[in-house]
Parts: structure tokens; sequence; C-alpha cells
């Protein structure tokens, strides 16, 4: 194991590496920005460095800098977190270069499911369907019409480099199509540095369902079952479940070593995550993986009883997965709501501020992930997330309960949060049911 | 004598122990440790091939550890309950990138990045500036070097040097105070 590793992230996915850390006994560097300068989770690291100024740029995705803090604070490796550089391939390649381990996977399998044209080929070979779409980049707009006459509209166009729910398109028709073509190839220019887009068929109302998996440097693949994220509002997960509910066995079974298959197939290592889309029919289609921890990871731990960022770790630092497939057995049911500090009245916007109060819920299978307390400033340069509120029950039924109850505890003033959505949510009679796709979300709101 | 074999797939926790301040390192075990028993301890998880090996006895807790095909590395640490709060983040006191000016109307040089101070071009030569120096936006004040790449510093502010902050192979952070300025 490491004695002393360096988090390159901020605010709840920090403090989550620092508690890993300290139970392993690893010590702890985080860097921070000027702008996160006095949060309370900086104190619980052993060491923690300024590295720059609120934007991003400066500090959080800054590679020099970074790697600066991590050579006079002489760790051996870097834990980058979810977002920011955990999924840059060149920032892992450069740790190793300067003897510093990336706790993730190796650079060329980063590369390889990074790009999400090249996965979709991975799945391929792995024989798991993909979503229909273009085999390769659409360089122009012929190409898309005669690609989406095939396939049929609507079509979604999405950028190779991208992921996250993040430069994405819907087309109707023809025109439309044209247009778009030329907008997303631009805007995947500016955003993420590669113009390269691709084109798939629009699944209308399906669900979105991943897989956990886990893989040591000896190629010993695991999953963790799944989790279903179709709460989703413009792409951005809300809440999230597992197991996902309504699914046959068989398909679930079907779904997971697919997920499997997959990484395998890459040459991954590490923790990663395999994303599904399942329609109407329960047929499913391989949409992209993504390759750090997940915001998401807290409800595959609390049903599985495996610290999945300890797992990072431990893999990271040389040691095999000790178990066996048939020893991952999932108990119970578990939700999580992503708790924002958005206004729900002005379109979700977000909400910085400070914290006037902060109480939150307890009590049995009530879990929260949250770097914030009362007298906390959000600032206002990164994301709105602000807690992550997990619940774990025996069943469904009473997870959803457990879910209605904790909101409810849970008294946030001084920003405004997306609580009373979730509420919503909980109480409405389709997701109570465990009919919910990823249009549920925009219809009821 | 309390002892707990752990076979690998279950990890014991490690001792908790009270977060060192920044930049120092952890404190070491308080009391005594028995030789006979830490070599008892170790043979035993060599026979049984254990990769971890945990033992308590009153308030201290060792874990041993194997490292990767290395002798195992001993870890001891006193066990305490849930730590105290330690002091506040390293940041000192410099608020923002560009120099302020405070009561005291002195303007301060701040570090623009991560790395190690250099007072001087070598470690023979004299420092580029001391207390007393006149400084002008363009003077060379320091050295810091990351990555191996040696940084010249400017002062970016006029005046005279009234205090140096930090001392030769301190690790600076951004937004630290090198310098105290009395403008010109």
């Amino acid at each position: 194991m490491f004695n002393k590793i360096l988090i390159a992230n901020r605010g709840e996915i920090a403090l989550r590496i620092i508690r890993a850390c300290r139970e392993l006994g690893v010590r702890t560097v985080v860097v921070y920005s000027t702008a996160d300068r006095g949060a309370a989770y900086l104190d619980l690291a052993d060491e923690a460095i300024c590295i720059g100024g609120p934007a991003p740029a400066e500090s959080y995705l800054n590679i020099p800098r970074i790697i600066s803090a991590a050579e006079v604070a002489d760790v051996e490796a870097i834990h980058p977190g979810y977002g920011f550089l955990a999924e840059n391939a060149h920032f892992a390649e450069i740790c190793r270069s300067c003897n510093i381990e990336f706790v993730g996977p190796s650079v060329d399998a980063m590369r390889l499911v990074g790009d999400k044209i090249q996965a979709r080929n991975v799945a391929r070979n792995a024989k798991v369907y993909t979503v229909p779409g273009s085999d390769g980049p659409i360089e122009d707009e012929n190409q898309a019409l005669e690609l989406a006459h095939r396939i049929g509209y609507p079509v979604i166009i999405k950028a190779a480099a991208g992921g996250g729910g993040r430069g994405m398109r819907i087309s109707h028709n023809d025109i439309n199509l044209t247009a778009a073509i030329k907008q997303a190839i631009q805007e995947a220019q500016n955003a993420f540095k590669d113009g390269t887009i691709y084109v798939e068929k629009l699944l209308e109302r399906p669900r979105h369902v991943e897989v956990q998996i886990l893989c040591d440097a000896r190629g010993n693949c695991l999953h963790l079952w799944e989790r279903d994220c179709s709460v989703q509002r413009r792409y951005q997960k809300l809440i999230e479940e597992t197991p996902a509910p309504n699914i046959e066995p068989k398909v679930r079974d079907e779904i997971c070593r697919a997920a499997t298959r997959i990484v395998q197939t890459a040459g991954y290592c590490g923790a990663g995550t395999v994303e599904f889309i399942v329609d109407a029919d329960q047929k499913f289609y391989f949409l992209e993986v993504n390759a750090r921890i997940q915001v998401e990871h807290p409800i595959t731990e609390v049903v599985t009883g495996l610290d999945l960022v300890k797992w990072q770790l431990r893999i990271a630092s040389g040691e095999r997965l000790p178990f066996r497939q048939r020893d991952i057995v999932q108990r119970g049911h578990a939700i999580e709501c992503r708790i924002n500090a958005e206004d729900p009245d002005h379109d979700f916007r977000p909400s910085p501020g400070t914290i006037t109060r902060f109480r939150q819920p307890g009590g049995p299978g009530v879990r929260v992930d949250t770097h914030c307390y009362e007298g906390y400033r959000i600032p206002p340069n990164y994301d709105s997330l602000i807690a992550k509120l997990i619940v774990h029950q025996p069943t469904r039924r009473e997870a959803v309960t457990a879910m209605q109850r904790a909101l409810s505890e849970f008294d946030i003033q001084g920003v405004k949060t997306s609580i009373p959505m979730h509420q919503r949510v909980l109480t409405n009679h389709r997701f109570i049911r465990g009919e919910v796709n990823t249009a549920f979300l925009e219809n009821i709101l | 004598m309390d002892e707990k074999n752990k076979r690998p797939e279950a990890p014991a926790p490690a001792p908790m122990s009270r977060p060192a301040a920044p930049g120092t390192s952890r404190q070491a075990a308080g009391g005594k440790i028995d030789m006979d028993a830490l070599r008892e301890l170790l043979a035993i998880m060599n026979d049984n091939g254990l990769a971890e090996l945990e033992y308590e006895i009153g308030d201290l807790a060792i874990r041993l550890s194997k490292g990767q095909g290395a002798a195992p590395v001993l870890q001891a640490a006193p066990f305490t309950p849930a730590p105290a709060q330690s002091g506040g983040a390293v940041a000192p006191t410099a608020q923002a990138a560009d120099p302020a000016v405070q009561e005291t109307k002195h303007l301060e040089v701040v570090s623009p990045m991560v790395g190690t101070f250099y007072p001087a071009a070598s470690p023979d030569a004299k420092p580029f500036v001391s207390v007393g120096a006149e400084v002008t936006e363009d003077t060379v004040v320091c050295l810091i070097e990351a990555m191996k790449v040696f940084n010249e510093i400017k002062a970016g502010v006029s005046g005279r040097i009234t205090k140096v902050c930090v001392s030769n192979e301190d690790t600076v952070e951004f937004g630290q105070v090198l310098f105290l300025v009395e403008p010109a």
C-alpha cells in the first residue's frame, strides 16, 4: 500500500478519498484553489497545498502545478477523483513518467475507452450490441444524412472526445441535421479540443443502466452489479438506485457480464463503469465506458459491502482482487439523491452562497457524503453538488420510504437546493412503481 | 495477547492517529515496543504467508503489512479516538495573487506557483535581494523551482524590501507571501 498520495480533486470526493486513505494508513496531501481555502475537509488531510486561483485551468486542471505539488510533497501516487483530470490520459502519462502512480487504468486503456468511437468498437469486439450508428467518425453532412436515412430519425450527434452528457445534439430531420452537424463539430472543437463527432440512433425514453466494474492488474475483471440512473435532467443524473427495478434477472445478468467482457477486452485496470441504454423491450446497447470512480459509487458500496475507493488504492498499489465473481453479492436496495445547490424556480441555475443551516438526516441505513456544513461558503466556480444522500434498506419499497423520510429531515438554508425536486420524484407514483426512463424527470417538471 | 490474523480479503483498518500539522511527519508510538513480541509477530506472518497482521494491546496498536516482495513494513501509532481539529490549512496569510495593501501599508510579493524557494541564483551566490533592497516591478527577487525548472520570480511592485518571509529551500505554495515591500 502507498505511504503517501496526493488527491487532485476537491469537495466531497476529495473528502471521500481522504477518509479511505486514513483508514488504510495512507498519508494524504490535498491540493486546493484559493476558492476552496478554509474548507473544513482540507484539515482532515495530512497536508494541504494551495496550487492556484479559482479557475479550474489554474488549479484542478493545471497539470504542472499538480505535479509540482506532488513532487514537493514527495507522494507515491495521485488519485484524480472524478471529473477534472480523472479521465485525462495525458495527465496519467505524465504522472507515471514522473514516477508517480496514477490511481486508474493504464494510459492505453484510458485512450481506448476515452475515445467514444473506439470504445464502441471495443464493445462490438466483445460481442456487445451498440446503439445503431456510425462505425467511425462523421466527417460531413452528407455522411450524416446517409446514415440518418439508414438508421432512421431521430438521431443524436455526439463528440468522440466528449462524455458525461456534454456536447450532444438531437436532430429530427434532414434540414435540422445539416445545421446541427456543423454546429456540433464546432462545439466539440471548442469544448474538447477535438472536433471529431459520431452519430447514433436516439432511442426514445430508454433507461440508463450502468455496471460497476473492478479489475486488478492481473486482468481479473469483476462486476459489482448494476445501477439505474434514469432520473436525469439534461443528461445530468439526479437519482440513482441499485438494483435496477423491473429488469429481468436474465437481462441483468447479461448486461453485467457484457460489461465485464468489454473492460476485459480493453485491458482495463481499476474501478470503472460501463454504461448501457435499455429500451422498452429490455434490449440493451453499449453507450460508453467511464474510466473513473463515479459520483454514485456509494449505492454500490452499501449493497455489496465493498469500499470502492479503498479497492482503487489497493489495486493501484499492486494488490490483486482476492475474491471471485460469485463472492459479489448484493443485499437489499439502495437509492442516492444528488443534492445540488440549485434554484428550481429559475431553471435550476446554480445557487452558490453561504450555508446558514445544515442539518443532515441520520438513522439506520442513511449515509450522507458531503463536504458541506453550516457556515460553509459554496464557491461559484465548480459544480453545484453539495451532498449525496444514500439510503439502504432490505427492499425497494422500504428504501423509497426511507429516502422520503431522510429528505424531509435534510434542512439546508442559505442556498436553494434540489431537495424539493427530489421529494417530488420520490412521491411520484411512477417512480414508486419503478417505471422510470430518461424522459421521466423532464415530463414531471 | 490480543492478536488478530487478518486474511487479505478483509484488510484491517490501520490504527487511527491524529492528523499531523501540514508539512510535519506523524507522531511516533509513545510506549516502548517489545522487540521479542515483534519478532514473534513477524515470524507468524511469514510462516503463515500473511499479507497483513494487526496487533492491539491496551492503547498501542501495531499493523504489519507486506509491501511488494520487500520485508514487512512496520507502522506503529498511538490509538486515539476521533482526531482533534488541527490548525488551519497550510496557507499562510496571503489573500490574493496580486500584491495587497495591508494596514501597515506593506505590499506583498506572493508566489505564483507551487515549488521550492531559492533566495539566490546558486548556493554560493549572494541572495537576489535582502531587507533594505530597493526593487522595481521587474527586479528578480528569487527563484522557485518546480519539476527541475527554475523560475525567476519578479517583484511586481516597487519599493523597499522590509521582510523576507521564507527561507532557502522552503516549499512554497500558490499565493504564499515571499516578501514584504514598503511601497516607494
